[in-house]
């Protein structure tokens, strides 16, 4: 199984909803707590595992706003494992999660330079690495209804831009979903070979917004305008 | 890339160390204008030693979560890091039984002082190497994803020894001509190479902000961050430094550590002043200090690239 996230960047509406859910699941999870900075100080910050950036795309009248959520990518050439020297960054073999062992990380930050997409950050109260584990105990639980067995980010996603799955089953939505739309990589450059994919946005034509005809209403509004005075 | 001062450190002084552990060896095998006597060994044994461990204290101020740091040797099969920390703990048996075989039988020379001498320099060598390995590998910085790097490591650190080794033969009043001429030899190469790095790291290259979003084809801006104060990616990758200033400290750099300690020395040697000889060796562990800062506040992260910056 190769186990990570689609990201459709055509739907998402940049709301962070996935942020806050992943933060609300995984405080009380396996890696919490998620610290946060001076919450309610001047300058509040803290651990995320997700994190959503917005970009405007093209020149107009051809430009966009996309919404860019990222959290780990669960890369299959994670290098942030290969510089790990304590064995606290590990893929799991089964799925290719990739987590780290709070009990054993020391801190040094190493693997959060071999990581290109920002998915690591350092928890100053704990003093240990921490990032998405895939909701790796939500996924696995038995004990909730099928349908829920997936990432809170997922789950929570009110323009349902994030599908969950597994990338080695051709069949599977989001290899689908990936084969359809052109989903594709970050960086791919940078031979990480990221599990997580992103969905481009459909094409549309432009909205007109010069040269109108303009409407009835309009004219007698203009028309009233000009023979009225004030 | 944050320029943190226990990891210019680490490298600056446990670099220094090595490169003069592994000079002492040179010098004694070679018997170069007649060797180091006992006290000249020990002096410059003890030295490397005391740099080596200033260097490795201050890694360990580094780490967030010290308590685990043991487990940073069990993982030497794929990382750098590991394989540095067990090749410079390594280091410590080799140079300590040299320093107190040449204590007790006052022959810095003989078969056995030179077999631990030559090990101990060669594993300083060798974790000057990993050293530098811990950098070069990261692909996600352009800076440092160099063979460069880990030979920058080495010259500076033989540079440092050198330079050290001649100011100690000057002050001891010992003749120094060839120390002078290899640490003058090992300090123009150091400040060559570091000019070969400066150049090849000034050609624009690597991931854009367009291959990191994936609109490869589309000019990509930032709209908003979204973070309203630093996050622990801003703190840690954000540093830069303007490219005006970037040249005074480059040139502030290249006086420090190259320029004052090869006129201090040549000036030591002619008049045998032991100030000018302690002023060189300052300098050169000052200013390759300005370097280290240097490499670190250079490094540009692909993770910016995300944050807006068009290239890195």
């Amino acid at each position: 199984m190769r186990l990570g996230l689609v990201i459709d960047l055509d739907t998402c509406v940049g709301c962070h909803a996935c942020a806050v859910a992943c933060k609300e699941w995984n405080t009380s999870g396996t890696t919490g707590a998620l610290t946060d900075y001076q919450p309610y100080g001047a300058k509040p910050s803290g651990v995320w595992f997700n994190r959503i950036r917005h970009y405007e795309i093209g020149e107009y009248p051809y430009n966009k706003t996309v919404n860019f959520p990222m959290s780990c990518m669960h890369c299959e050439n994670a290098e942030c494992v290969t510089v790990c020297p304590t064995g606290a960054s590990y893929k799991r073999a089964e799925d290719g999660i990739v987590l780290v062992d709070q009990n054993k990380c020391m801190g040094c930050n190493y693997c959060s330079w071999a990581c290109p997409y920002g998915a690591r950050e350092l928890d100053r109260a704990s003093g240990t690495m921490k990032k998405c584990t895939l909701c790796i105990d939500r996924i696995y639980d038995m004990e909730i209804p099928e349908e829920e067995r997936q990432p809170a980010c997922v789950l929570t996603c009110p323009a349902h831009a994030r599908m969950f799955g597994d990338f080695d089953d051709p069949e599977s939505p989001v290899s689908r979903a990936v084969r359809e739309r052109g989903g594709y990589q970050l960086m791919p450059e940078l031979n990480y070979n990221p599990s997580n994919h992103y969905l481009p946005p459909r094409v549309h034509a432009p909205i007109p917004t010069e040269g109108m005809r303009k409407k009835a209403a309009a004219k007698v509004k203009a028309w009233v305008n000009r023979v009225v005075e004030r | 890339m944050h320029p943190a001062l226990a990891v210019i450190f680490l490298t600056l002084f446990s670099g220094g160390g090595f490169g003069l552990m592994a000079l002492v060896a040179v010098v004694n095998d070679f018997h170069i204008e007649g060797g180091l006597n006992p006290l000249q060994t020990l002096v410059a044994v003890l030295i490397s030693l005391v740099f080596v461990t200033i260097g490795m204290l201050s890694s360990t101020a580094h780490l967030a979560n010290p308590k685990n740091a043991w487990r940073a040797f069990t993982r030497w099969r794929t990382s750098w890091l590991a394989r540095e920390g067990i090749f410079a703990v390594l280091f410590y048996p080799f140079a300590g039984l040299y320093l107190l075989w040449v204590y007790f039988t006052q022959a810095p020379a003989d078969s056995v002082g030179l077999v631990l001498a030559n090990l101990a320099g060669l594993i300083g060598l060798v974790t000057i190497f990993c050293q530098g390995m811990i950098y070069a590998v990261l692909r996600t910085i352009r800076q440092w994803n160099t063979p460069l790097v880990p030979a920058n490591f080495y010259f500076m650190g033989l540079g440092i020894g050198a330079t050290i080794l001649a100011a100690e033969r000057i002050v001891f009043g010992a003749p120094a001509t060839a120390f002078v001429a290899l640490a003058v030899a090992l300090l123009v190469a150091a400040a060559v190479l570091k000019g070969i790095y400066y150049f090849w790291i000034s050609r624009p290259g690597g991931p854009t902000i367009r291959t990191a979003t994936g609109f490869n084809r589309l000019t990509v801006r930032i709209l908003d961050q979204g973070h309203t104060f630093g996050t622990f990616l801003t703190e840690e990758f954000g540093h830069t430094l303007p490219a005006a200033r970037a040249r005074n400290v480059k040139l502030l750099m290249y006086l420090v550590a190259f320029v004052i300690p090869i006129a201090a020395l040549a000036f030591a040697l002619g008049t045998g002043s032991a100030a000018a000889a302690l002023i060189a060796a300052a300098a050169v562990v000052v200013g390759i200090g300005i370097e280290r800062w240097l490499f670190f506040v250079e490094a540009q992260h692909v993770v910016n690239l995300y944050h807006g910056r068009p290239s890195c």
